[in-house]
């Protein structure tokens, strides 16, 4: 596993999926926001999901990370068919997702905000015997996620202090306090200065050193995560067109056609 | 990171003043109440103090649904009469003895679990207007059931009944040489003393336990809900069994607030433990002390309860004093006391948005 070169696509068919769509539709009144998309995802793999607004791909990150429930279809985690778990059965299943708006406890502490999922894996909500700040396990573990996300200098600010750039820091900290084996960022560098956007995909690289880890990530801006996908899918009026290694997929004609006029240099 | 000047950790935090100064008036606000009998002797005094410990439980309890956790409810006088009124029943039906208080309070306990519980599971999981109105309807049905069933619960006229012995004003607690009531500070040490301080440190208790409640992890994740509760979900707390979960606690708590009343009172009736007014009461005084404080509810509490009880008085003084100043003394005439009230409400609300604790601790974030 270790020796794999990135972008070797092929040679990881033989890892079973980590994730899978299948068939997967929502329908809001006639319109189906995501049509029949059959999908699968290995460990160690990184795949980008992209396509023009409206393709589908935040719908697509809901109905998998459970704040949508589908039509019709059906999502499985490993072997375990997860389509009717709740979105935090789904979190506890492994499953970390960070949102494109930023989506996060506005009033608490940064510091808050972080310790609220660890203690939430912990399994310690419930409790009522003694201090959440006397969680000594769970304080630690907070101060890590903290540091490691450089939020440490701003963590008793309440969130919605933050400037966007930290906030976003913060959403993506947030998932990686939840130890998932399948990472879902949606739009992580959006409204991000050319400046900021390196300290998040840092720590996307960081995750992705770790080879037993799934990620999935929605961005418009190829050029920024050119270098980290291992696999592009291209959704487009909630169906998926295209699918396999990046220069394969930029180079077929159809993703050229829909991203004409979107600003396809953009992509390319 | 152009923030770094206003977040520098190596500065030390400024003490908040807001926050001491609330935490000071409410420490003091504890003690006149631990020292009532012997600072405040006459007897309607004794009431408004036993009346202020019970709304601080009723108010707090409320706080945890709507100021901690974000749930409307206009359930909460229905368990705070279910409690009462179990109470008053089995007092009535068994005579004046603490099983009494033991077997009704425990029953009203017991239905207001259940009920709670099917409001709860039922209905948490709608939007929060319709839950709101779900509990509306609750309400009403319970206020409809407490008139009909005349036979039980003395319809509109309540119950009236005797309380244990230990808690009458004849009773002696302490004996002199002479065999009558001992006094201290000249107050007599009778029965009336031990039922204000059986109320008054129920109600501390209570009120210890839900601070505590505020502070654990269970308080962090209720914050999380009423914050973002899509998110709170989303990292893995089961949001609708929380709610239930606090539902049920808050509804539990305002049932032993009823017992309290049920007990202090030796009498139960609609409009003393049952009625909308005392539900908007309750909202009146959440808002006016501050939404999510805990500590707002002691602050809400004694400003509407005094508010209530003396400033008629304090407008007979001002009439008295005013006599042939033409339109004041008109305007302080003492029926127009809740006029007067309202205008106080309106200068609370605009002057402490979030509540007079709410608005003084949130000095805190500016530094």
């Amino acid at each position: 596993m270790r020796s794999m070169v990135e972008g070797a696509v092929s040679s990881r068919q033989d890892v079973s999926p980590s994730l899978r769509t299948e068939n997967l539709t929502i329908r809001f009144g006639g319109h189906a926001a995501v049509n029949d998309v059959t999908a699968s995802f290995r460990p160690g793999e990184l795949t980008v999901i992209v396509g023009p607004n409206g393709a589908g791909k935040t719908t697509w990150f809901n109905l998998v990370s459970g704040q949508l429930t589908p039509t019709s279809g059906r999502i499985f985690k490993g072997e375990t068919d997860i389509t009717r778990l709740s979105p935090s059965a789904r979190a506890k299943a492994g499953i970390g997702r960070a949102f494109q708006l930023t989506n996060l406890f506005p009033k608490l502490s940064v510091r808050e905000n972080v310790r609220l999922v660890v203690q939430a894996r912990a399994g310690k909500g419930p409790d009522v015997f003694r201090r959440a700040s006397a969680l000594a396990a769970v304080n630690a573990e907070t101060e890590e996620h903290l540091a490691t996300s450089r939020l440490a200098s701003v963590a008793d600010l309440p969130a919605s202090a933050l400037p966007h750039g930290d906030q976003r820091k913060l959403e993506v900290a947030m998932m990686i306090a939840m130890k998932p084996d399948i990472f879902m960022f949606d739009e992580p560098t959006a409204g991000m200065s050319a400046a900021e956007a390196p300290a998040i995909l840092d720590l996307i690289a960081v995750i992705k050193q770790d080879r037993s880890k799934t990620i999935l990530l929605v961005e418009h801006k190829m050029d920024v995560v050119r270098a980290l996908a291992d696999r592009i899918i291209v959704l487009h009026n909630g169906e998926l067109v295209a699918d396999g290694k990046p220069d394969e997929v930029m180079a077929m004609p159809i993703v050229r056609e829909i991203y004409l006029g979107q600003g396809a240099e953009e992509v390319a | 990171m152009t923030y770094a000047a206003i977040s520098s950790p190596s500065t030390p935090r400024r003490v908040p003043a807001g926050r001491l100064a609330v935490y000071a008036v409410v420490l003091a606000i504890g003690l006149a109440l631990a020292f009532a009998p012997f600072l405040f002797p006459d007897v309607r005094a004794q009431e408004v103090a036993a009346r202020i410990c019970i709304f601080i439980v009723l108010v707090a309890s409320y706080d945890l649904l709507i100021g901690y956790t974000g749930i409307v409810s206009f359930a909460h006088t229905m368990f705070f009469g279910l409690g009462a009124y179990g109470t008053a029943i089995a007092l009535k039906a068994m005579g004046p003895s603490f099983t009494a208080i033991l077997v009704g309070g425990g029953a009203g306990l017991v239905a207001t679990l259940v009920l709670a519980l099917l409001i709860g599971l039922l209905s948490l999981r709608v939007k929060a207007i319709f839950f709101a109105m779900v509990t509306l309807a609750a309400a009403s049905v319970m206020l409809v059931l407490a008139s009909q069933l005349s036979d039980y619960t003395g319809g509109e006229d309540g119950i009236t009944y005797q309380i244990p012995r230990a808690f009458a004003p004849a009773f002696k607690l302490f004996e002199d040489g002479d065999g009558k009531v001992a006094r201290l500070f000249g107050v007599p040490l009778n029965g009336r003393i031990a039922a204000y301080y059986f109320v008054f440190l129920t109600s501390l208790a209570l009120f210890l336990f839900m601070l505590r409640v505020v502070a654990s992890p269970l308080g962090s994740v209720l914050k999380a809900i009423r914050e973002n509760e899509m998110r709170a979900e989303a990292i893995g707390y089961k949001v609708v069994a929380y709610r239930t979960a606090v539902f049920c606690l808050a509804a539990l708590i305002a049932a032993l607030a009823g017992i309290l009343r049920a007990v202090w009172l030796k009498y139960a009736g609609p409009d003393v433990v049952l009625s909308f007014h005392i539900m908007i009461d309750i909202l009146l005084m959440v808002v006016i002390g501050g939404m999510g404080t805990m500590v707002g509810a002691v602050i809400g509490v004694v400003v509407m309860t005094l508010a209530q009880f003396y400033l008629k008085d304090l407008m007979q003084i001002g009439a008295d004093a005013t006599a042939g100043v033409p339109v004041v003394h008109q305007l302080l005439e003492p029926d127009r006391w809740l006029l007067w009230l309202g205008v106080i409400f309106i200068l609370l609300v605009y002057f402490f948005p979030a509540g007079i604790a709410g608005t003084l601790m949130n000095k805190e974030w500016r530094r």
